[in-house]
């Protein structure tokens, strides 16, 4: 066992094998030396690591319910505050929020818009695994277009879900944050840097990162840095920061690798490469052009 | 439920997952170049750096140049294979 990366949150969880979930964490939590209390909505990180009566967790771990990681953040950061006012504290913990994209995307929305609308010292770090993974993979609000689900499953008069994934970043830079940035759990020192960044942004923060599922994505346990890398390279998921309303793009490829580079990695995407879904390849690979032409436009 | 229902880290509690492994990563100590670039992205944080015994000095690519090579703590390894395919120089393969 690795101890610098165990100092907060150590080896014995029950993740899957292959799951980029840990690493995610242990980044995040290891971008500050400082004390850190931790919120956690429900969602595999949760499940998977406080097994009664074992705990991953060597920080301070709250678990409330589904939709209430930010809520309970923001409970935290008012008693910090009350607490520090009163001459009982005499220095703030950091705060760090985790959230699926289902615990965020979804049923935690409006608990992550009001947190972030009053302004409490947070960062929200949400893993997007684009699904209700530890339940069996159901759709979510982040599942892409034409991906097989088990609520949206693929037939003869079906290719899968059929609307496309919400745009998160937007939703949350609606807020006037002063800081938040899309990552990939692939690209580990990019995330660090991020997750420093906005741990010193005073006010809330929030990071989005992608975490390819090796359940439920359908690919090799070996494979989630290979398949988040594709997600990148083929602008599927680019990686930028918005900074006081400025975008940063951190990876400009002169080239950008075709989606199916990407969709042919994973089983989910399988039913696409049937003659009859043509055209859904060719409509996702219009909309990633889209959405990161538009992107470089707010550069 | 434990006094005041807060439950303490107990390493010893935690499940020990190396029983999940099915195949087994195996170091090659004459390639590992000690670039630590599966350090982090091991999900279990198994992934340790150490000091090179003399024989491994002597039977790597470029003697006394890497002082340092990776080794696995098998006690918690699922054996999922992230490292094998982290690899710059390929020194990790999965064996049964």
């Amino acid at each position: 066992m690795n101890k610098d990366l165990t100092k907060k949150f150590s080896s014995g969880h029950a993740t899957c094998a292959g799951c980029g979930i840990p690493a995610i964490v242990r980044t995040v939590l290891g971008a500050t030396d400082e004390p850190v209390i931790v919120s956690n909505a429900t969602g595999c990180l949760e499940v998977t690591t406080t097994i009664y009566p074992a705990t991953s967790w060597k920080v301070p771990y709250i678990h409330s319910v589904f939709g209430n990681a930010a809520a309970t953040a923001a409970g935290i950061d008012a008693a910090q505050k009350a607490l520090e006012k009163s001459g009982k504290l005499k220095k703030k913990a950091k705060i760090v929020a985790f959230g699926g994209d289902g615990g965020t995307y979804d049923i935690g929305l409006q608990a992550l818009s009001g947190a972030l609308e009053r302004g409490h010292d947070f960062l929200y770090v949400c893993y997007d695994n684009e699904g209700y993974m530890n339940t069996g993979g159901q759709r979510s609000g982040a599942t892409p277009y034409g991906a097989n689900t088990e609520t949206a499953p693929v037939g003869s008069q079906s290719f899968g879900k059929t609307q496309q994934r919400k745009d998160l970043m937007e939703i949350v830079k609606a807020h006037g944050i002063k800081y938040l940035a899309q990552a990939n759990v692939a690209y580990l020192p990019d995330l660090k840097r991020k997750a420093q960044k906005a741990l010193n942004t005073p006010g809330p923060s929030f990071l989005l990162v992608l975490q390819p599922c090796t359940q439920i994505w359908k690919f090799p346990t070996s494979e989630y840095v290979a398949v988040g890398k594709l997600a990148t390279e083929t602008n599927f998921w680019p990686l930028y920061e918005i900074e006081d309303g400025k975008y940063i793009i951190n990876n400009i490829a002169k080239e950008p690798k075709p989606i199916e580079e990407f969709l042919k990695t994973q089983g989910r995407f399988k039913h696409l490469f049937k003659d009859a879904n043509k055209d859904v390849i060719a409509k996702i690979q219009n909309d990633v052009n889209v959405s990161w032409e538009k992107l470089q436009k707010k550069v | 439920m434990e006094k005041g229902a807060i439950i303490k880290h107990d390493q010893d509690k935690a499940p020990k997952t190396g029983d999940w492994r099915y195949l087994k990563p195996e170091i090659d100590a004459s390639k590992c170049i000690g670039c630590q670039t599966c350090v982090p992205h091991c999900p279990e944080a198994v992934m340790e750096m150490r000091k090179r015994i003399e024989t491994e000095i002597a039977a790597g690519v470029e003697p006394g140049k890497e002082k340092k090579i990776v080794e696995i703590d098998f006690e918690y390894c699922k054996g999922c294979g992230v490292c094998t395919q982290v690899c710059p120089v390929k020194a990790i393969v999965m064996k049964k």
